[in-house]
């Protein structure tokens, strides 16, 4: 397949405290940090977009691979929260970064876009060439509608993450992915237009709880690995105590599951993408790690990837 | 014990609480399950019965009271 050739993130700098949302929703700060793990997330500005943000993010990404954005053959971007219908921000990201003619295409999966993103590029990279994969989500207007909703607004958080992937090398190489979807349940997690998110809680982790163990499972499984011999897993920042629950389904400690949710909230399909940039920051890959990124979003779609340094 | 007294057993060993929820009370609003709980409810069933509950039967509603988990597990008995 390909190789992962580095990540790039970018946070808005403002800051929305538990306290402060709990003040709008007549709530404890306390009840969501319980509920969640999350004491703090960012919110953009009315200046920066889906596409800004997603911009950013590239831009550090390109430099942190060491690429230009000429050195690029495709773009993938990822986004639930795109401001408008169509087109997407992929064509507007490619025009920014001043690559106009090469394909960029939108990827509207809330939450597994990234992941689903990764794995297409993984594919596609030996006829594209570098491939860059972003994921940018702006939640915060979505979740600020009224009726504000206690069990949702507290959640979300805006962010970008990007990744870009190239032609094997000697670097971090995608060894294989599993993608699965069901629209058994696509009314449980959903965002009509001019809405807020609409999400049955009870129904979507009972799925997640059980798909995403299943999922690395079954890709570890395959590939005659076990999840003790995986040094970190980048999963989906939705829920700590959701990722909790995963890495006991697995018998691992959850110490191996890296969490940035504290800060910054359920990113979306952008937040495995910053969870990924902040740990390739530090500590970073080694020689012969093994590491597992999951999902799971609205759809419902999920899926695991596996990459071998 | 019946499946009622088995079911009634485990929906106190997952929620940590010896209350006597009513037959049809709804076991999230009467607050002795959260959603957190409900995986560890489904997992405990299917251990105690000995199935394997499909994902494409993990509507939450199958399992809201006593009376619902009985009627679902009986139904795949």
């Amino acid at each position: 397949m390909a190789a992962i050739r580095g990540f790039g993130a970018y946070l808005p700098s403002r800051v929305v405290s538990n306290a402060e949302l709990g003040a709008l929703l007549d709530c404890e700060a306390g009840w969501i940090l319980d509920v969640s793990g999350i004491e703090e997330r960012r919110y953009a500005d009315d200046e920066e977009s889906v596409a800004s943000m997603g911009v950013f993010a590239a831009e550090q990404c390109l430099q942190n691979a060491g690429l230009q954005a000429s050195d690029l053959g495709m773009i993938l971007v990822s986004s639930g929260s795109s401001e408008r219908r169509f087109p997407g921000p992929a064509s507007a990201i490619a025009h920014t970064l001043k690559v106009d003619g090469i394909p960029a295409l939108d990827l509207p999966l809330a939450s597994a876009g990234s992941l689903f993103g990764i794995a297409l590029a993984a594919t596609l990279s030996p006829v594209h060439g570098n491939i860059l994969v972003i994921a940018s989500e702006k939640m915060s207007p979505i979740v600020s509608r009224q009726p504000l909703e206690r069990g949702v607004a507290p959640l979300f958080g805006d962010g970008a993450g990007a990744c870009l992937i190239g032609p094997e090398d000697n670097a971090v190489k995608i060894a294989d992915a599993v993608l699965h979807s069901d629209g058994a349940f696509a009314a449980d997690l959903r965002l009509e237009f001019d809405a807020s998110v609409e999400m049955n809680g009870r129904s979507v982790i009972l799925q997640a709880s059980r798909k995403i163990p299943s999922a690395i499972a079954e890709l570890l499984e395959r590939n005659g690995k076990s999840a003790a011999e995986v040094k970190v897993f980048l999963m989906h920042q939705a829920n700590q105590n959701l990722m909790d629950r995963v890495a006991r389904a697995l018998h691992v400690d959850a110490a191996r599951f890296y969490s940035n949710i504290r800060r910054y909230g359920n990113t979306s399909s952008a937040s495995m993408l910053i969870a990924a940039a902040e740990w390739w920051s530090n500590p970073g890959p080694r020689a012969g790690d093994l590491i597992c990124f999951a999902t799971f979003g609205a759809g419902f779609h999920w899926g695991a990837l596996l990459a071998l340094v | 014990m019946d499946n009622r007294e088995r079911i009634l057993a485990i929906v106190r060993k997952v929620s940590k609480n010896t209350a006597l929820p009513d037959t049809d009370e709804s076991l999230f609003d009467s607050g002795l399950l959260d959603s957190f709980a409900l995986p560890d409810l489904v997992s405990e069933l299917e251990r105690e019965f000995g199935l394997k509950i499909p994902d494409s039967d993990l509507n939450p509603r199958k399992f809201e009271s006593l009376t619902r988990i009985q009627n679902y597990i009986e139904s795949r008995m």
